[in-house]
């Protein structure tokens, strides 16, 4: 399951940034893709991005809304909302474990031999307030005399804006490199600390800063397809909680907002059955399934 | 004994809204202003210039 979860991940980060006929176009990808969400956390600047990144576009149109409607049109950001909320209702935070490029970017940088460190739970909060402050408040609040905010995350915060985009272009188009400020210097510090925290902790960045995770993360309880905790089976030995890459106890909180449902307690950990995936109710993989032998994976040999 | 099945209706409320909130964006015409800004380098945005 972990190697066909990398698998589901680098797919996910190709087709999301396909786009590699950029160094000959000396610009980003500009076809009719471009109105297709993508599901996770990928800057629709970056050269080889073949999709939008919700957080942008909802910022771009949160930012614009009094300009907007004072020439009559009504963009509030429900088409970006109505999608990640769809997308939100059915997958939740599968979306980070299985198709976020950052995600992945962070899971490949923790494999790096270090020293593991643990990320203090309060700061798990921040990406709350990220959200709904840098993303959808302060856009919409702070503005100039004309009326018009600023993306307040992409420009000082986005670390994969500033991976995937910033330097990037600045390689692509010398001309912009005149024009590089403090703005990049300081969004290239957070991006560097993120980076090197990610060696050291688990995905550091969805855990403490991601208003996309974050977003996500509020449909943790209600989300269609969701892991569940067989309490029959469980026989509270915690070996779920040694193979959680965001620290959970999945036996004592089976609906955290902190998972990323990457399936590693239920494939890697537990062999009492007690972790399944249901969708509404319904089992999808696991021991439930099995009892009426329709069970789409094998049956673990105990 | 097999456990009784019983279905959460909560994640199709919040599909149906959220498929509510798309149409309404459709309708106002937002694809096409998503597109034009996805199109274009928001050079602010990433935190040059």
């Amino acid at each position: 399951m972990r190697l066909a979860r990398k698998w589901v991940q680098a797919v996910w980060f190709f087709l999301l940034n396909g786009f590699w006929g950029f160094p000959f176009t000396g610009t980003i990808y500009q076809g009719p893709m471009k109105v297709i969400c993508s599901p996770g956390l990928n800057c629709y600047s970056c050269p080889a991005s073949t999709t939008y990144c919700p957080i942008g576009s909802l910022q771009q149109l949160l930012l614009n809304i009094r300009f907007t409607l004072q020439t009559g049109q009504y963009y509030f950001g429900f088409f970006v909302l109505g999608t990640i909320g769809m997308v939100g209702a059915v997958f939740g935070r599968f979306i980070c474990g299985w198709a976020c490029p950052f995600g992945f970017f962070q899971e490949l940088l923790h494999k790096l031999p270090s020293r593991k460190v643990s990320i203090p739970v309060p700061l798990t909060w921040l990406k709350y307030a990220v959200f709904f402050l840098l993303v959808i408040i302060f856009p919409l609040l702070f503005v100039n005399n004309s009326g018009i905010g600023q993306p307040w995350f992409c420009k000082y915060v986005c670390p994969a804006g500033t991976l995937q985009a910033g330097i990037p272009m600045l390689i692509l188009q010398p001309e912009l490199r005149g024009t590089v400020g403090w703005l990049f210097v300081n969004k290239l510090a957070i991006a560097l600390s993120f980076t090197v925290w990610s060696v050291f902790s688990s995905r550091p960045f969805c855990r403490t800063a991601c208003p996309l995770g974050a977003f996500y993360a509020l449909f943790s309880r209600f989300q269609l397809i969701r892991l569940q905790l067989n309490e029959e089976n469980c026989t509270g030995c915690g070996a779920c909680h040694k193979v959680c890459p965001v620290d959970i106890k999945f036996n004592e909180v089976p609906n955290s907002c902190e998972c990323v449902n990457c399936m590693k307690c239920m494939t890697e950990a537990c062999i009492f059955d007690a972790i399944s995936v249901e969708a509404a109710g319904f089992p999808m993989f696991g021991p439930e399934l099995a009892k009426t032998n329709k069970c789409l994976l094998p049956k673990r040999k105990i | 004994m097999r456990k009784k099945i019983t279905l959460r209706k909560t994640p199709f409320v919040l599909l149906v809204f959220f498929l509510m909130l798309w149409l309404i964006g459709v309708t106002v015409n937002e694809p096409k202003r998503v597109l034009e800004q996805a199109k274009s380098i928001c050079l602010s945005c990433i935190g040059i210039g």
